[in-house]
């Protein structure tokens, strides 16, 4: 006990210190200063590429500034959004939300139940009145006040002999203010969920192939903070057909769409279903869904080497450059002899040669051509690296050369087969597929951000279109003694006095109400002869 | 109709828009001339003096009668042109949509973006003129609609074309319908805003140098109904804009490209609009806050709402939303 008297001014100071701590946190400048910062935060993420969005210009953005890079990976700027800067400015926001919406959750819930405050003494000081006289007794008109004021208000509980009717409508308001202030914490943790345990994988598909959902068929792969393994669904799915449909005419000619790939796709050992998979409709098997993402050529190359063995074949993805569909890709015969043969080059869906130029003058493979370069020796697959299928290691490799020293180049349409020099073997182009690239992931938390915004929304509209007001009436039996008596022949009421002096006093609790509009209507209601 | 022929109606519609704006324009800086004319020949009106009107405009002040008939005159007529050059610019929006195969709404691009979101400008002050009292704003509004309309003919021009296969979503109509509506609204509010700064300023002046305010600025409502009426603007069109930019966006986006939120460049700046906005709104119930700084941050909001719809797309080149570019294929290098 000693001790403790001993300890307590520094106690205080500290238990006063964090008071004032969090009164500073919990205010609504601190709120307000907290999100702006946000939006602050939020924007070097939109100048500086990021590795969640598009980790291949991060790459390239480094490869440009590196100088500044060190500085920029210190500081998160590739990953903004999941930086300890962005995510202290946003809890410290969700802290202060929570410090400010608990208090107000009592507060509301007794002012709820409290009844509307009575009347102030003097209406008439109130910034917002008005007074008209009646020939009504106060009891009539106070009676015809409650009835008006009932219909949309909340009203005071009379006591015998009170003077005045007080009402108050609009609780909703604040209601749906603190119902915005939750849902932002609902969204959160939606958010939160899918960032956890989602994951996005992605993988191309040529015409004909299967994929089933395990790890080592995907081509990339994102998991979540928390993903494990087991949460891949069981499935298969194959891609039987895919149709693009081509504007041949008008502003956008060239331009693809009505991309439809026919998948039949099986869950664990249930039968097989069918699936038409296009932009827009994704299939959604269990809690995973599958989206068409883009779509490419794989021609179908085959290499045979000196021996006139096949030593590759199949077809193989080219990437799209650019929206023409010029693709470029690379073919690795590592079983090759006598050397390995690798082939990089590009892929014209519609050849022409304008000025002398190869270019593609149309997406569609009306006129597929392949241009590639050929390289043999040693292509470095041996060296158990792990290696991109659309690069060619070309560092131990030599570059092919016909006669003329020149590189030799591997031009062929579908059908057609070059000899490579020096009896290394020969290539053939034997048709074109299409491939698709889907998107596999998982969204966990989804439909709980969903459901946050749209109470979010709800509780928003509430919050900015109720006007939360309070009205008061008082009626006071007038003795006609004040200067400005106004009726003549209304001397035959119930006191034989000037009839009943009656007050309305309107006060907006939101700041924002026209309440000299809602004060000029209810005069006109309060005067209306009652029913 | 051929589609061609619609296009072409489209194009001179727009221009016939344009030119009615135009005079419009002309008409309402006339009334503004006219409200600014010298004192002489007018008299002092004691009755105009009496108590603002409900609207909060403050009291015209000594206006002589002729005068002031020429200026409500002008006034009546400088609507009137905008209500018709409103109505021409409706038929350039139909136009635009009819023209295109398969029909479909006219936000394809950032040309109809733009004419879209003037248009809503324009609609919502005609709607509103008469209960907010908002002819002062004539000359802001017709001028702001003139020279954005001029930028987008000018820079923005694009011939009709079927959208890309992402952009062909119902929730495409229903995200840029309330986009549009909501960027329209703020673009008011933000009109609205300036005033108010305008106005402050003035008023200052006017203390300091004993004056009264007079001519047009005169006839801007005074600075807590500026303050409320840029308030109701906003406050409709903040749960618009959550809606498109939080509701409708992520789910199109989640059917499209398979994540509902992916701090693409143009989401991050849909963020930064929305919680500036949220800002503002604070601001207005925060002491300190009120009034300036609640204004000058309602007019952030507004700066990073069309930055984000044009400046990002020539800022920006990983932007998923970019209207005229079909994405191509992105493939990450892949491990062998
Ligand atoms: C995630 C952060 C927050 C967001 C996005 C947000 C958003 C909003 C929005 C949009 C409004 C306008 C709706 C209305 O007027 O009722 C609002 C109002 C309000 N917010 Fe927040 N808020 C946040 C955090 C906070 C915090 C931390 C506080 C506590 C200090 C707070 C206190 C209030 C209050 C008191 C109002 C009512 C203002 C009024 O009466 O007009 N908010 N908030």
């Amino acid at each position: 006990m000693t001790t403790a008297t001993e300890r307590r001014p520094g106690e205080l100071t500290a238990r006063e210190l964090t008071r004032w701590s969090w009164r500073q946190l919990t205010s609504m400048r601190t709120a307000l200063v907290l999100l702006l910062l946000l939006a602050l935060a939020a924007v070097p993420g939109s100048v500086i590429p990021q590795e969640g969005v598009d980790s291949l210009a991060v790459t390239r953005w480094k490869d440009e500034h590196p100088k500044l890079t060190p500085v920029y990976e210190r500081l998160d700027l590739f990953s903004v959004y999941d930086s300890p800067w962005f995510s202290a400015i946003y809890l410290l926001l969700v802290i202060s939300l929570v410090g400010c919406i608990v208090p107000r959750l009592f507060v509301y819930f007794r002012a709820f139940r409290a009844e509307p405050p009575a009347a102030p003494r003097h209406l008439t000081r109130m910034p917002v009145h008005a007074t008209f006289r009646t020939e009504q007794s106060p009891a009539e008109a106070l009676a015809h006040a409650r009835q008006v004021l009932g219909r949309r208000h909340r009203l005071r509980r009379t006591t015998g002999g009170d003077d005045s009717v007080a009402a108050e409508r609009g609780h909703l308001r604040e209601a749906g203010n603190l119902l915005f202030h939750l849902s932002v914490l609902i969204v959160l943790a939606g958010f939160a969920v899918g960032g956890l345990w989602g994951y996005q994988g992605g993988v191309i598909l040529v015409q004909g192939s299967t994929f089933s959902n395990n790890l080592t068929q995907y081509d990339d792969f994102k998991p979540g903070g928390l993903f494990t393994t087991r949460q891949l669904d069981d499935f298969r799915f194959s891609v039987d057909d895919f149709r693009v449909e081509w504007l041949r005419e008008g502003p956008r000619a060239g331009q693809a769409r009505g991309f439809e790939a026919d998948l039949s796709y099986r869950r664990g050992t249930r039968n097989p279903d069918d699936y038409t998979l296009r932009v827009n409709h994704p299939l959604e098997i269990d809690g995973t869904e599958v989206f068409l993402i883009g779509h490419g050529y794989a021609p179908v190359v085959t290499v045979r080497d000196g021996e006139g063995d096949v030593a590759y074949t199949g077809p193989t993805p080219f990437l799209p450059q650019d929206a023409s569909f010029l693709s470029f890709g690379v073919v690795k015969a590592a079983a090759a002899k006598p050397g390995q043969i690798g082939l990089e080059g590009l892929f014209y869906p519609t050849f022409e040669m304008i000025d002398g130029d190869p270019v593609t003058v149309f997406g569609d493979d009306l006129q597929p051509t392949l241009s590639m370069l050929a390289y043999t020796g040693d292509l470095g697959l041996d060296s158990g690296a792990s290696q991109s299928v659309y690069v060619l290691d070309k560092s131990e490799a030599t570059l092919v050369t016909g006669e003329d020293d020149k590189p030799f180049r591997v031009d062929l349409q579908p059908g057609d087969t070059v000899d490579l020099p020096d009896g290394l073997g020969s290539v053939t182009f034997e048709r074109v597929e299409p491939w698709i690239r889907v998107q596999i992931s998982q969204t966990p938390g989804k439909e709980v951000a969903l459901g946050g915004v749209v109470l979010a929304l709800i509780g928003l509209c509430a919050s900015l279109f109720v006007r939360p007001r309070r009205v008061w009436v008082r009626a006071l039996a007038s003795d006609g003694t004040d200067g400005d008596v106004p009726t003549g022949d209304g001397e035959d009421t119930m006191n034989g006095s000037g009839g009943t002096l009656v007050e309305v006093a309107v006060l907006d609790r939101s700041g924002n109400g026209e309440t000299d509009q809602v004060l000029a209507d209810l005069l006109e209601q309060l005067q209306e002869a009652p029913k | 109709m051929t589609n061609a022929a619609w296009e072409t109606l489209s194009n001179q519609a727009i221009a016939t828009a344009g030119l009615v704006y135009f005079l419009a324009l002309l008409v309402h800086l006339a009334e503004w001339a006219a409200v600014r004319q010298p004192r002489e020949g007018r008299e002092l009106q004691v009755a105009a003096a009496a108590g603002g009107s409900r609207d909060g405009r403050s009291a015209t002040s000594s206006t002589s009668e002729a005068s002031s008939g020429r200026v409500a005159f002008l006034g009546r007529l400088g609507f009137l042109l905008t209500a018709l050059a409103g109505a021409v610019h409706l038929v350039a929006l139909v136009g635009r949509g009819m023209a295109a195969d398969p029909n479909r709404v006219p936000w394809g691009n950032m040309y109809e973006f733009t004419i879209s979101g003037t248009f809503v400008v324009t609609l919502l002050y005609v709607a509103l003129y008469k209960r907010f009292g908002l002819g002062w704003m004539g000359p802001l509004v017709v001028g702001f609609v003139v020279t954005t309309l001029m930028v987008a003919v000018i820079w923005l021009h694009d011939e009709v074309a079927p959208l890309t296969e992402a952009l062909n979503s119902p929730w495409l109509i229903i995200h840029v319908v309330s986009a549009i509506i909501a960027t329209g609204t703020f673009t008011l509010g933000g009109i609205a805003s300036v005033m108010y700064l305008v106005r402050a300023r003035a008023e200052r002046r006017a203390t300091e140098s004993g004056a009264e305010l007079t001519g047009w600025l005169a006839r801007v409502p005074n600075l807590p109904a500026l303050d409320r009426l840029a308030y109701r603007v906003h406050a409709f069109a903040f749960p618009v804009w959550t809606f498109a930019v939080l509701i409708t966006g992520p789910i199109w986006a989640h059917e499209a490209w398979s994540r509902y939120w992916n701090w693409d460049p143009k989401e991050v700046w849909a963020f930064i609009t929305w919680v500036v906005y949220a800002g503002y709104l604070h601001a207005r119930a925060t002491a300190g806050w009120k009034g300036r700084n609640a204004a000058v941050l309602a007019l952030i909001g507004l700066a990073t709402l069309w930055f984000n719809f044009i400046g990002i797309n020539y800022f920006s080149s990983t932007s998923q939303h970019s209207y005229a570019v079909e994405r191509v294929v992105e493939v990450r290098s892949v491990e062998s």
